[in-house]
């Protein structure tokens, strides 16, 4: 079977300045800090899982904030997305809660599951992040399922389902893409294709490296498309929701992306015998947050020093949010029973 | 005397929520197909709109997952699976996702969605259209499961689990859809207050039954107790998980011996768990006689008559076992 041709997929390409026209500066320096909130609070929590002060499976997505930050552009409050093991980006692209992010992770009672989920069960409800979990495409489902509430509540809301490449093998994606389909349902299905499921490349997995021909399949609109330009996926969304929001109808965004750690934990993986070293080199000059800076400084919307403030201002919020979460508490004793039942 | 039955009280229990909770629906494979689920739910799309009451794609996995996303968002969603035997393609999502939800995220979220099955056996269906499986969801916290016996439960019980704010799995019999007793009014139960209810009263012997088989076990009760003047303490289970055992644990106190009788397999099956459970905490001078349960043999379902004569549970075994533990 021959690959499916598909440029996205090379790091040599869609290395340079994206294009921003036409979208206001509040909202590219919008896009630019939560993608640097988005970035640091990843290398902190590497740095911790490399310390060992955080124990919990913490899979980072360094390297993919664009997604979640141009899906969370689009959302409203009343929106409810639901995410999967990878998806402190999800979260944090709708609240910049960096502090219920830590101390969820550090097992801490300020966490926004109280510290009884970790990295993997993470929810904001005031948000519109319905929850994650880490069992590979179970919330494809539920985000359908939330979609049909929606669209029962008949207020335009829609639902958002994020899940990577390999949940794409699982059956669930089939079956819930096509009751999407024929009960005429508004999620948004998001695949983050970072081209890995644990250690093994879609090449060894997939007859394709596009998924989108599920979508396809089954009658759904979709794009494909560069995972690293947030404007371009923004610009993208705005219009495909509208339609979404009055027609009741799903959509399918297949965003091509890297990411830049391992599955687990801070290492990289090459460690294990993943063999992307050159890869990894080539995509971190596709960088989605060099982009997007780069683009508006040769635009003149921001000095590099204005820049550099800003990741400033960024890492020092997150490095007081670490040290605060260390310092919480954990839950009481008896939560362990009290939380069972309602 | 006005009279229901089994089935009769579903569909009440149907239309009474269709009617006063718009936050009610329900979804399912044959839902608007007279056949698939008896009499249970006869009408209810063309009274109450396809909207409410959904047919579906043959995706039990998604379906029910969907079941719980609608759950998570306000809805307080049913998905019915015709046969218990199909809900297993949907394991993930009720064992894994919705027992889960509340735990997880340190109760600032709940998956409230009832999962109807239905158990459907004999009649040569073998193996795969004949399972019951209550005590593989009974081992589940977080989930609750509920097994109505009598006509009026199954009506009143299905209202409390889809009132309920935690995941239920409701298994109903069709084995006692026909059952009829007399009309009473609709009761709205909190799922958390209902115990195992006593329906005989007796000084001789505990007897426990869950769903059909305290169907057997009353009348072999009545049996004895008219030809042979043995009473029994009779108590029918109704909701499995979580266990509230208190009643029946004074009741073996009382009278120093036990039958606990399941249509499910022994091998850590409910029967083996109330056993354990009771055995735990009971006065254990005050037996008479060691517990005895009686379950199906550990075998999948035959196919064939003769077998299947073979393999069900039957009101005469429950009078013998009786016989020999109270002599």
């Amino acid at each position: 079977m021959k690959q499916e041709v598909n440029e996205l997929i090379d790091p040599l390409k869609f290395r340079d300045r994206i294009d921003i026209k036409g979208i206001e500066k509040s909202m590219l320096v919008d896009m630019l800090r939560k993608m640097v909130l988005i970035r640091k609070a990843e290398e902190k929590l590497s740095e911790h899982v490399e310390s060992g002060k955080i124990k919990c499976p913490c899979h980072l997505g360094i390297g993919q904030e664009a997604i979640g930050v141009a899906v969370s552009l689009v959302m409203r409050k009343s929106d409810r997305a639901f995410g999967a093991h990878r998806s402190h980006s999800h979260f944090l692209a709708l609240n910049e809660n960096t502090y219920s992010l830590f101390a969820e992770v550090l097992g801490k009672y300020d966490g926004c599951s109280h510290g009884m989920g970790g990295s993997m069960h993470i929810v904001d409800n005031d948000n519109g992040f319905k929850g994650s979990v880490p069992i590979v495409g179970a919330t494809i489902p539920i985000a359908t399922g939330a979609a049909l509430a929606a669209k029962m509540d008949k207020a335009g809301d829609i639902s958002i389902s994020y899940f990577g490449d390999g949940a794409c093998e699982e059956g669930v994606l089939h079956e819930s893409l096509n009751m999407a389909s024929i009960m005429n349902l508004p999620v948004l299905y998001v695949c983050e294709n970072n081209l890995f499921a644990s250690h093994l490349h879609i090449d060894l997995r997939q007859p394709s490296n596009s998924t989108s021909r599920f979508a396809r399949a089954h009658h759904i609109n979709y794009s494909t498309v560069d995972g690293n330009d947030v404007v371009g996926m923004y610009k993208l969304l705005k219009s495909e929701i509208e339609s979404m929001r009055s027609s009741n109808t799903p959509y399918y965004l297949e965003a091509y992306t890297y990411r830049w750690k391992g599955h687990v934990g801070h290492r990289d993986d090459i460690d294990v015998g993943v063999k992307r070293g050159a890869q990894l080199d080539a995509w971190k000059k596709r960088d989605p947050i060099k982009r997007l800076a780069d683009s508006l400084i040769h635009e003149g919307i921001l000095t590099e020093s204005e820049c550099q403030n800003l990741n400033n201002e960024i890492q020092n919020k997150i490095n007081s949010d670490w040290e605060k979460a260390e310092l919480a508490s954990f839950p009481q004793n008896e939560f362990l029973i009290t939380q069972v039942y309602s | 005397m006005k009279t229901t039955t089994y089935a009769a009280g579903i569909l009440e229990a149907y239309e009474y929520l269709l009617t006063n909770h718009q936050d009610f629906f329900i979804i399912g494979q044959g839902l608007w197909s007279p056949w698939y689920v008896g009499a249970t739910m006869t009408d209810l799309d063309k009274k109450f709109g396809k909207d409410r009451v959904i047919d579906c794609p043959v995706s039990e996995l998604a379906t029910t997952g969907a079941t719980v996303g609608a759950s998570i968002c306000g809805y307080r969603p049913m998905i019915v699976h015709p046969r218990v035997d199909f809900m297993l393609l949907a394991v993930d999502q009720i064992v894994t996702q919705a027992a889960k939800w509340r735990h997880m995220f340190g109760g600032n979220s709940t998956a409230p969605a009832t999962f109807r099955a239905i158990i459907n056996r004999g009649g040569e269906q073998g193996a795969q259209h004949s399972q019951s499986l209550h005590s593989w969801f009974a081992h589940i916290p977080g989930l609750k499961v509920v097994m109505p016996y009598t006509a009026k439960d199954a009506r009143n019980l299905m209202i409390s689990s889809v009132l309920s704010n935690d995941p239920v799995v409701f298994l109903d019999d069709r084995w006692l859809y026909e059952k009829e007793e007399e009309y009473t009014e609709i009761e709205i139960i909190d799922l958390n207050d209902v115990l195992p209810q006593k329906l005989r009263e007796g000084d001789n012997i505990t007897v426990v039954g869950v769903s059909y088989t305290s169907l057997l076990c009353e009348k072999a009760c009545e049996y004895l107790e008219n030809t042979q003047g043995i009473k029994s303490d009779f108590f029918d289970l109704r909701v499995l998980n979580p266990l509230k055992l208190e009643e029946i644990i004074k009741s073996v106190n009382k009278t120093g011996r036990l039958l606990v009788v399941d249509g499910d397999w022994s091998s850590c099956g409910i029967a083996s768990e109330i056993i354990a459970s009771i055995m735990e905490k009971v006065n254990l001078d005050s037996l008479k006689s060691s517990p005895k349960r009686i379950t199906l043999p550990d075998a999948p379902a035959p196919t064939s008559k003769a077998l299947e004569q073979l393999y069900y549970i039957k009101e005469e075994q429950i009078v013998e076992t009786i016989i020999e533990l109270v002599k």
